[in-house]
C-alpha cells in the first residue's frame, strides 16, 4: 500500500460528511419548512409581527392619525417607513411570514392527502401480539366459545362505528382469535379541510383586497351622490381595481332624523339615526326609498352603503370689506366628542382687503356657565358659533393641496381687539358680528345636517365567509372526532386455569391524546360482558401514569 | 318591577355572590387545611367495579386519616354547594342588569357587565365539567380567582345602566359577545390548568412528595389532558366569535369585515397563539411544558386585548364612526 501524504490530495473532490448538493439543500430546506416545528415558529412569528400593527397608526386603517402621528415624530417617521412600520399587513416581512406559512401548510397537506387517501381505504391494523403491553387493557373471561365472541364483539363494535375486522387463527400458535377494530377516519379529515379552509379564506381575502374598494363621503342632507370617482372624499382602491366596475347607481338623502334621550338611562344619548333617502340602482332604473340606519346599510348590486356618521354643518356667511359676500354657505364641522361640540374651519381667502380665516367650535346646545361656554347636548336646541379670526396669508395662494379642516396660520396673523386681547366671534342663530378694521361682517344664517357614509364594494367576502365557517367545521371535526382503535384477542381459557370457557383480551389505543381511552374501553367491555352471558371474573389494569 | 328596582336588585345580587364565592373559598381552604393532615396519593385510584366496567376513574386524595378525611369531605361538599349557589345568584345579578336597562338587552353592553357575564361564565363552566373533567382539585382557584375579579369589576368598572349606542343595537351584539365571553372564560380555566402543569412539573412533577395543594393536583399528563380538553373547547367558540361573527357584524355595522383595529389585531394574535398550542401538542420537544407556556402567553394576550387595548384605543374621539369604533372595542 503506498502511504497517502497530505501534500498529494486526491483528485476527485470527495464528499464530508453533512455537505449536501444543491439539489439535497432544496429538499433538505423544503423538509424543515413543511415539518411542524417549523410551522409553529412560524405561526408564533406571525402573532408577533401583527403586534406593531395595534401600536403604530396604520395608514390602512386611519390615514389622518397616520399623518398627525408622523408630523408629531419626525426623527423616527424614516425609520418606520422603511420598515413599513405604517402599513405594516401591507409589509414585505409581514406577507413573508404567512406566504411561508401558507407554503409549509400546502407542503404538509399534499402529502397528507395522499397518506390519508390510502389510510381510509386501509382496514384496520392486525392485532399487536402483547395487547397488554398497551397502555389502556383490560381482559375478562366468559363461557361463550371464541366464536361467538368474536362475531358478538364485531357487530357491537360495528354498532359502535368502528370498522371491524376479524382473524381466525386455525394454527395452534396460541394467537387466538382477534379482531381489530378502528374508528374515527373522518378525524384526519377534519383536520384536512380546516388547513385547506385556511386558503380559501386566504383567497376570500385578496380578492376583497386586489379588486374591491372603500371609499368615504361627508353629504349635507338635501343634497345628491352619484357614484363616481370624483363625487368621493377618499378613496381606497384595491391594487387590481377597475373602476369600470362601480356600479352608477345614484341616491339623495332627503331626511336625517336623531332621537336625542331627554331624561333617565343615557340622558343625551342619541339614537335611532335614519337617513331617508332615495336610490336610483341605474340612471334609467326606478326611484326606490330607502330608510339607511347604523348596522342596516343598503346594498345596491355588490356594492354597499353605511350610514357611519354625523354632523352638524353651520351655514355662515363672510362679507368683506366691500360688503360682497366673500363665503356663504354650509361648512362641516367634525364633532369632538359624544355631545357634538364639534370643530371647524371657514376660509374666505377672496376676501377684501385681506384673506378672512376663522376656526373655532360649534355648540349644538349652548350654555354659559359661570363665564364659560359649554355644551349641554348634541341635540340643536341652542346652536351658537365660537370662533377666531385670522387674517393675512391663509396659505392658498400657492396651490398646494391643503385640508379643509386645517387652517394654515404660519403666515396668517389673528384678528385681535382693540385692547390686543384676541378676538372671540360668539354668534347665535341669526346673529351677525361686524369684523375690526373694516375687514368686514360674520353672520350666522342657519345649520345643517350631514351624513358621513361609508360606500364599499368587497369582493369574495361570501368566499372568505365559506372559507371560514369551512375551517371551523373543519376544525370541530379534527377537534372531536376520537380516533381509536380497539383489538380483541380471543383464548381459550383452559390455558391459563383449566377451567372451560374463554379468555378475552382487549386493548385500546387512542390517537388524539384526549386520554379518554379507559373509558370508551371500560364501556366496550361493559357492552360485551353484559349481554354475552356473564362474565366469570374481569381483571383491569392500567399502566401507571407519570 | 321597574328599571331601577332591577338594577338594585342586580347590585345587591353581584355582592351577595361575592359573598357566597367568598364563602366558598374559606371551605375550600378549611378543606385544604384538613387536607394536610391526610396523606396524599398521587395517583390515580381505580374502581373495582369490574362488572360495571368502569375504569380509572380519579378520585379525590385517598383518606386514610378518618376525622380529617371527614372534615375534608364535608368542606368540600359543602365549597361545591356554596359555589353552586353563587353561580345562581351570579346568574340573577346579570339577568337583573338585562332587565334594568330600557329597552331591555342582554347585560354586556360595557366593562363591567362583560366582566360580570365573564365570571359567571368561567364559574359555570368550571361546574359544568366538574364531574367530567374530575376538577374537584381546581375548586379553590377558580373561586378565588371569580370573587378577585367581581371585586375589581365592582370598584373599577362599574357603571350605571345606559341604554346600547346604536352601533351595538344588532343581534349580532348576543352571539358575537356571549361566544366571545364563553371563549375567554374558558381559556382562563385552560390557562390555570396550564399554569398549575408548570408549578408542579417545576416543583419536581408527580414525585412531589410534600403534602399541600400540589400533591392534591392531578398528575402531569391528567393536567396536560385536562388543559387540552378545555382549550380544545374554547378554540372553535373563539374561532366562531372572532373570525366568524366579528367580521359579519363589522362588516355591517363599519363597512368592512376587518379593519385591523387594534382590537382585531390582538383578537387575531390571540387566535394564532393557541393555534400554536394546539400544534405544539403534536410536536415533538414542544409538547407538555412549551405547549403550557404558549397556553400562557394565549391567557396573556387575551386579558392584555380585553384590559389594555380597551383604555388605549380611546385615543381618538373623532367623528362619529371613532365613537361607534370606541363603543364597539369597548365590549
Amino acid at each position: 500500500m503506498t502511504p497517502v501524504t497530505l501534500e498529494d490530495p486526491p483528485e476527485e473532490v470527495e464528499r464530508r460528511s453533512g455537505e449536501l448538493t444543491f439539489v439535497e439543500t432544496l429538499r433538505w430546506a423544503w423538509r424543515q419548512l413543511c415539518s411542524m416545528r417549523t410551522a409553529l415558529l412560524l405561526l408564533l412569528l406571525l402573532a408577533l409581527a401583527a403586534v406593531p400593527g395595534s401600536v403604530i397608526p396604520q395608514e390602512g386603517v386611519d390615514a389622518l392619525k397616520t399623518s398627525r402621528w408622523k408630523a408629531e415624530h419626525p426623527d423616527l417617521t424614516p425609520i418606520y417607513d422603511t420598515l413599513q412600520l405604517f402599513s405594516v399587513y401591507n409589509s414585505i416581512w409581514f406577507s413573508a411570514i404567512y406566504i411561508l406559512l401558507m407554503i409549509s401548510l400546502v407542503g404538509c397537506i399534499i402529502p397528507r392527502l395522499g397518506v390519508y387517501w390510502r389510510a381510509m381505504r386501509k382496514p384496520p391494523p392486525p392485532a399487536p401480539r402483547h395487547l397488554d403491553r398497551l397502555p389502556d387493557h383490560t381482559s375478562y373471561l366468559t363461557l361463550d366459545s371464541p366464536e361467538v365472541v368474536v362475531a358478538h364483539a364485531s357487530e357491537t363494535l360495528r354498532q359502535r362505528g368502528y370498522r371491524v375486522v376479524s382473524t381466525s387463527s386455525t394454527s395452534s400458535d396460541g394467537a387466538g382469535d382477534t379482531v381489530s377494530a378502528e374508528r374515527g377516519y373522518l378525524r384526519e379529515a377534519g383536520n384536512l379541510l380546516f388547513h385547506i379552509s385556511v386558503l380559501v379564506v386566504l383567497v376570500g381575502f385578496a380578492m376583497g383586497g386586489l379588486f374591491g374598494y372603500k371609499g368615504g363621503v361627508i353629504l349635507l342632507v338635501g343634497n345628491d351622490f352619484a357614484n363616481n370617482l370624483t363625487q368621493y372624499d377618499d378613496f381606497v382602491p384595491g391594487s387590481l381595481f377597475d373602476p369600470d366596475v362601480m356600479e352608477d347607481f345614484s341616491f339623495s338623502l332627503n331626511d336625517f332624523d336623531v332621537e336625542w334621550i331627554e331624561s333617565g338611562q343615557g340622558q343625551g344619548m342619541a339614537r335611532k339615526f335614519v337617513s331617508s333617502m332615495t336610490y336610483r340602482e341605474s340612471p334609467e332604473a326606478t326611484q326606490q326609498d330607502y330608510d339607511l340606519r347604523v348596522n342596516h346599510p343598503l346594498a345596491i348590486g355588490g356594492t354597499e352603503v353605511f350610514l357611519i356618521g354625523h354632523g352638524y354643518a353651520p351655514v355662515v356667511t363672510i362679507r368683506d370689506g366691500n360688503g360682497d359676500i366673500a363665503y356663504s354657505g354650509p361648512t362641516i364641522f367634525l364633532p369632538e366628542s359624544q355631545n357634538f361640540l364639534s370643530f371647524g374651519v371657514i376660509k374666505a381667502p377672496g376676501a377684501q382687503p385681506a384673506q378672512i380665516g376663522l376656526e373655532g367650535f360649534f355648540y349644538p346646545t349652548y350654555l354659559m356657565v359661570d363665564g364659560d361656554p359649554i355644551n349641554v347636548m348634541g341635540d340643536d336646541r341652542n346652536p351658537t358659533l365660537s370662533l377666531l379670526a385670522y387674517t393675512g396669508d391663509l396659505g392658498l395662494d400657492d396651490g398646494s393641496p391643503q385640508s379643509v379642516y386645517v387652517l394654515d396660520k404660519s403666515k396668517a396673523t389673528q384678528v385681535v381687539k382693540d385692547d390686543g386681547k384676541p378676538l372671540r366671534i360668539d354668534l347665535q342663530l341669526g346673529q351677525t358680528m361686524t369684523l375690526p378694521d373694516g375687514m368686514g361682517t360674520v353672520s350666522f344664517d342657519d345649520v345643517q345636517k350631514w351624513n358621513k357614509l361609508q360606500i364599499s364594494r368587497t369582493p369574495g367576502k361570501r368566499v372568505a365567509l365559506a372559507g371560514v365557517t369551512l375551517a371551523l367545521i373543519g376544525l370541530l371535526g379534527s377537534l372531536f372526532i376520537r380516533p381509536r382503535r380497539i383489538w380483541l384477542r380471543v383464548l381459550p381459557a383452559a390455558d391459563h386455569d383449566g377451567e372451560g370457557g374463554t379468555m378475552v383480551l382487549v386493548a385500546g389505543l387512542d390517537r388524539s391524546g384526549n386520554g379518554d381511552m379507559p373509558t370508551e374501553l371500560a364501556a366496550v367491555v361493559a357492552e360485551l360482558t353484559n349481554s354475552a352471558g356473564a362474565p366469570r371474573s374481569t381483571s383491569q389494569t392500567e399502566e401507571e401514569q407519570t | 318591577m321597574i328599571d331601577s328596582q332591577w338594577e338594585a336588585l342586580s347590585n345587591q345580587s353581584v355582592a351577595a355572590c361575592g359573598v357566597l364565592y367568598f364563602l366558598a373559598l374559606l371551605a375550600y381552604l378549611v378543606q385544604w387545611s384538613a387536607l394536610r393532615g391526610v396523606a396524599a396519593t398521587s395517583e390515580k385510584t381505580l374502581s373495582a367495579d369490574g362488572g360495571e366496567g368502569s375504569v380509572a376513574v380519579a378520585v379525590g386524595p385517598a383518606e386514610s386519616s378518618v376525622v380529617d378525611g371527614a372534615r375534608a369531605a364535608m368542606t368540600g361538599r359543602l365549597a361545591l354547594i356554596l359555589t353552586i349557589f353563587a353561580t345562581a345568584v351570579h346568574a340573577v345579578a346579570l339577568f337583573a342588569r338585562g332587565m334594568a336597562a330600557d329597552p331591555n338587552r342582554v347585560p354586556w353592553g360595557n366593562m363591567y357587565e362583560f366582566t360580570l357575564a365573564g365570571t359567571f361564565f368561567v364559574s359555570l363552566i368550571f361546574l359544568l365539567s366538574y364531574r367530567r373533567l374530575a376538577l374537584e382539585w381546581m375548586g379553590p382557584l377558580v373561586v378565588g380567582f371569580v370573587v378577585t375579579i367581581l371585586m375589581v369589576a365592582v370598584i373599577w368598572l362599574y357603571g350605571p345602566v345606559t341604554p346600547l349606542t346604536e352601533a351595538l343595537n344588532s343581534p349580532w351584539l348576543v352571539i358575537h359577545v356571549v361566544s366571545a365571553v364563553i371563549a375567554t372564560a374558558a381559556f382562563t380555566l385552560g390557562g390555570i390548568a396550564s399554569a398549575l402543569y408548570l408549578i408542579k412539573e417545576r416543583r419536581g412533577g408527580d414525585g412531589v412528595s410534600a403534602g399541600g395543594y400540589l400533591s392534591r393536583v392531578p398528575d402531569l399528563r391528567t393536567l396536560d389532558v385536562v388543559a387540552y380538553r378545555i382549550h380544545a373547547f374554547a378554540f372553535p367558540v373563539w374561532t366562531f366569535a372572532v373570525l366568524i361573527t366579528g367580521p359579519i357584524w363589522a362588516h355591517e355595522a363599519w363597512s368592512s369585515y376587518w379593519n385591523w383595529d387594534p382590537k382585531e389585531v390582538w383578537a387575531f394574535i390571540t387566535w394564532v397563539i393557541y393555534a400554536a398550542y394546539l400544534h405544539a401538542r403534536a410536536t415533538a420537544g414542544w409538547k407538555g411544558r412549551n405547549a403550557a407556556y404558549i397556553a400562557l402567553l394565549g391567557v396573556a394576550t387575551l386579558w392584555f386585548n380585553f384590559i389594555v387595548i380597551n383604555y388605549f384605543s380611546t385615543s381618538t374621539q373623532h367623528g362619529y364612526a371613532a365613537v361607534v369604533v370606541d363603543f364597539l372595542t369597548r365590549t
